[in-house]
């Protein structure tokens, strides 16, 4: 086979990280990491449903420091992904496919998604923390 | 079952695509996923308020909170649109990096059955608090 000094495709290994392609993982990683998330969800609700006692073993997990960590990633994970999903809401109405302002759009989603946790983690510490 | 779109043999398209099923469902899933990622706009935002005023809440006043008609309404369908969601996302997932075929089969339906018992046992457990 003759040789080809012509370029390959670029591979994952040397492509140029963008903001783009990382927001793209992200929102990827984000979802399924908020699939997982809904385990939390449920067992609320059913150990609402269930008695005091149940539910006070919950909330003693989310007030843990490990569920402390997990809803710290998981609110930021609401926010991005919601955010995120908001700009994939207006590339599906044909809006915002030029790259500057994909990139502006992009900042805009990382900037609001940290704006809207710390918001929230405000609101929680503000009135005494969790549990 | 894999069609081979670019073989050169002398079938006509139309022999080639019969047998691999309907072509009038092909966006069904994209649209979905964008109806349901409508509703939880409202819903996610909704979702925040009523979980900061669940965070300082005792358990008597938690109850009360779902209890109420209108916030039991929105959380079964927050409930059920995050679980349809989070199916058809984590779906396409499992169609782009799992290429075992039983593994795929196996993690679909799981995921499936994971998202319905979740709905499921969600909304039964707000009914249980609004009846109770």
């Amino acid at each position: 086979m003759p040789q080809s000094s012509r370029p390959l495709s670029p591979h994952l290994q040397i492509y140029k990280w963008q903001l783009t392609m990382t927001l793209s993982i992200l929102h990827r990683a984000t979802g399924v990491a908020l699939a997982v998330g809904t385990i939390l969800v449920v067992a609320l609700l059913l150990a609402l449903a269930a008695g005091p006692d149940a539910y006070a073993s919950v909330r003693g997990f989310c007030g843990s420091p490990f569920g402390l960590f997990l809803l710290l990633g998981w609110s930021w994970s609401l926010c991005f992904h919601l955010f995120n999903g908001i700009r994939h809401l207006l590339w599906d109405a044909g809006w915002g496919f030029e790259i500057p302002r994909a990139y502006a759009t992009g900042w805009s989603v990382v900037v609001l998604s940290f704006v809207l946790t710390a918001l929230i983690w405000a609101c929680v510490f503000a009135r005494g923390g969790i549990a | 079952m894999t069609a081979d779109l670019h073989n050169t043999d002398l079938q006509t398209p139309l022999k080639r695509v019969r047998g691999l099923g309907s072509a009038k469902s092909g966006t069904h899933h994209f649209i979905v996923q964008r109806v349901t990622a409508v509703a939880l706009i409202p819903l996610v935002l909704w979702i925040i308020y009523l979980a900061l005023a669940l965070v300082h809440a005792d358990y008597a006043h938690a109850r009360a909170l779902v209890h109420q008609p209108l916030n039991a309404l929105l959380l079964i369908a927050f409930v059920i649109a995050v679980f349809w969601h989070a199916q058809l996302g984590v779906q396409v997932v499992i169609e782009d990096y799992v290429h075992t075929r039983w593994l795929e089969v196996t993690s679909q339906l799981a995921v499936k059955f994971f998202c319905v018992i979740g709905a499921l046992a969600s909304t039964l457990a707000i009914v249980r608090v609004v009846l109770g």
